[in-house]
């Protein structure tokens, strides 16, 4: 919120005596001061009987019109832009801000209200109104989401190590860096196409099964994992290859025995990450894994259950009475949002202790 | 980085190290492989879809008339996002790169990267339940006072499912992209420029316009087609916040809405079977061609400009 014009800008002051070179300006502290006044400003507002969103808009408005004409009063026109633009940057902040902030919560406000032990001990077999849980829901996006790992990682860290490795500059790791970033952008919904696609020809039509819902997220997965994993191994010094090397240790194992424990932390910090976003996609599980009421501890047969797809289909088609399969939904949204953000402050956590110190 | 191995002697070639390298090798080229096969299986299955007649489909017609609408509802919805994302992204990467304290600005930034964790199902609850009933009011508003505008012609929707609201929704879900990619950029702008402009008595802003946005320029374009690429194969927002009737209008706030092709594949998959299921994978298909070439493009300007910057 800090509006204070850098002393670089103030021109040069305190040189010599005679008639001061130093440009009036506003107060230093005119940033706080201005947040402080747009605070009371909404707050007044308010108080005159204004909804919050138009109470907070006009507060913003009045500091947005005051402000720089204060400043073209005082410091000239250049100044008075570069103190609007500040504005309105740091608004622009706040405003994104809002939603993360109301996300959390409403998701957390209204999810609570099912927590329980039944939700998580119960799945939705044979429950008609209230009750039930996510039991199922669970265990479905566990293993799904396990067996997307175990194929996503394997493929995604030799990638990378071919990439860092092998490839060096050649034009097939140029292809390979270049198309992994083009596949970060492929629509969930796509890679669940291409993996019912794939599987129909197999199973014939129709077909749903955990594992088709673990290769559709697995093709989200991998170019996530071959990215951060490049990165980590690039971060590797060459000067401990370098060394493995003078000992006469065959490349394969200076990989596996100081590029790879190296980087280690890197690569559990990228594969969380990963995780993370796959273990929400809701699209590709839909289409390929589809939505069931009861536990399926089997991938390879029939349908599951999943959090993210049980939480849309309970708000899509929530039956009568809707009220509480709405709840049902907010409930598994809230341990979804838990899962992601737990794994991402272990992905942080991990980062941060295991990094080498001294380069944090 | 491999060329270390002296090449005045032959190497010995332990069989380790070329199996190693063979499966490397081949992880490497699996990925080209799974690329191919998205589009390969993709046009397998979506063939028949093309090529059904209209009363083999429930959509009852020809696969042109029945993707066209779905194609421009995908791109509006898309556009939409971008214009409200685009300008926002760039204010609040500038704030974290040249604003923001610098001790607080990495924990800013994480707090928009926790904005990219937030599953979608999360962003289609939010916005169905909780977004849409606040922005009845403004669509009231527009309605009533900006309803000679075609895009807010109206009649407003009471419950605020608008074509609109699921605009705002995709805005916040590309945000942290395009926020990401911009700040990365704004970041790389040498400092000498950047100081020598200070040192001339730019202003901050001043600053930012010569030297940081010029030098960004092709990063903010890269940035805001990846955002856009991520708009256009979003399914959730709008799955969830429309109750889309695939009609074709430029109406932002009424009730009767285009829907988009990620958006139809989720809503309709369950209850096709036979051709009709060849004729979603079909827009699959069209969806998946429009956002590579979005993503290519975009990723060729980035990386373009990555390779200026190295030299810095």
């Amino acid at each position: 919120m800090s509006v204070d014009t850098s002393p670089r800008t103030t021109g040069p002051s305190g040189l010599g005596d005679g008639p001061s070179l130093k440009q009036p300006s506003l107060p230093r502290r005119t940033g706080t001061f201005t947040a402080v006044a747009a605070v009371l400003l909404a707050l007044g507002f308010r108080a005159l009987g204004f909804g919050w969103v138009p109470a907070v808009f006009l507060a913003w408005l009045v500091v947005v019109i005051v402000v720089p004409l204060w400043s073209t009063s005082v410091e000239g026109s250049r100044k008075a832009i570069d103190r609007l633009v500040t504005i309105l940057v740091t608004s622009a902040f706040a405003l994104a801000m809002v939603p993360l902030a109301q996300i959390m919560y409403t998701v957390v406000s209204n999810g609570a209200s099912v927590m329980g032990i039944d939700f998580f001990t119960f799945s939705m077999r044979n429950v008609i109104g209230e009750g039930g849980g996510i039991y199922h829901a669970i265990w479905g996006t566990l293993l799904i989401t396990l067996a997307t790992t175990v194929m996503s990682v394997p493929i995604g860290v030799f990638t990378a190590i071919y990439l860092v490795e092998y490839g060096a500059n050649n034009r097939l790791s140029g292809w390979i860096r270049f198309l992994v970033d083009v596949m970060t952008g492929i629509p969930s919904i796509v890679a669940g196409l291409f993996a019912y696609a794939l599987f129909v020809v197999f199973f014939g039509p129709g077909v749903r099964m955990g594992f088709a819902g673990a290769v559709a997220l697995a093709v989200l997965m991998i170019p996530v994992v071959v990215r951060s994993v490049e990165e980590m191994l690039k971060l590797v010094p060459n000067e401990l290859r370098e060394a493995s090397y003078a000992l006469g240790v065959p490349k394969w194992r200076t990989i596996v025995k100081v590029v790879l424990p190296t980087a280690l932390a890197g690569i559990v910090t990228g594969v969380t990450l990963a995780i993370a976003r796959v273990i929400g996609e809701t699209a590709p599980l839909l289409i390929t894994v589809g939505v069931s009421d009861s536990v399926n501890f089997n991938i390879f047969d029939g349908r599951m259950a999943t959090l993210p797809v049980f939480a849309f289909n309970s708000i899509q088609s929530p039956g009568f009475p809707p009220g509480p399969s709405i709840d049902r939904a907010w409930g598994a949204a809230l341990v979804l949002m838990i899962i992601v953000m737990l794994l991402n402050l272990v992905a942080r956590l991990v980062s941060y202790v295991f990094s080498p110190k001294g380069e944090r | 980085m491999s060329q270390t191995t002296s090449k005045s002697e032959r190497p010995v070639v332990r069989r380790g190290d070329r199996i190693f390298a063979g499966i490397s090798t081949g992880a490497g080229i699996l990925i080209l492989v799974i690329l191919a096969g998205v589009a390969v299986f993709l046009t397998i299955q979506g063939i028949p879809g093309i090529a059904a007649a209209p009363d083999e489909v429930k959509s009852g017609t020809s696969f042109a008339r029945f993707v066209g609408p779905l194609v421009f509802g995908t791109l509006y919805a898309a556009l939409v996002a971008l214009i409200i994302a685009l300008p926002l992204a760039i204010a609040v990467a500038l704030f974290i790169s040249h604003y923001a304290p610098r001790r607080v600005a990495q924990v800013l930034g994480y707090l928009i990267d926790l904005l990219a964790a937030v599953p979608s199902v999360v962003y289609g609850l939010w916005g169905r339940e909780v977004l849409a009933g606040q922005l009845v009011p403004a669509y009231r508003w527009l309605d009533e006072n900006l309803g000679f505008l075609p895009f807010f012609a109206g009649p407003f929707s009471a419950t605020g499912r608008t074509f609109f609201t699921a605009g705002v929704v995709l805005a916040v879900m590309i945000l942290p992209i395009i926020t990401a990619i911009t700040r990365e950029i704004f970041l790389q702008t040498p400092r000498l420029h950047e100081e020598a402009a200070l040192a001339l008595g730019a202003t901050r802003w001043e600053m930012i316009r010569m030297t940081v946005l010029p030098y960004a320029r092709s990063g903010i374009v890269g940035g805001a087609m990846l955002g856009l690429g991520r708009a256009l194969g979003e399914t959730m927002a709008v799955a969830m916040v429309l109750s889309a009737s695939g009609v074709v209008t430029f109406n932002l706030i009424s009730s009767t809405n285009p829907s988009t092709i990620p958006a139809n594949i989720a809503l309709q998959f369950k209850e096709s079977s036979g051709l009709t299921i060849n004729a979603l994978i079909a827009s699959g298909l069209v969806l998946f061609i429009i956002t590579f070439a979005v993503n290519f493009a975009a990723r060729w300007v980035v990386n373009r400009r990555r390779e200026f910057s190295g030299a810095n």
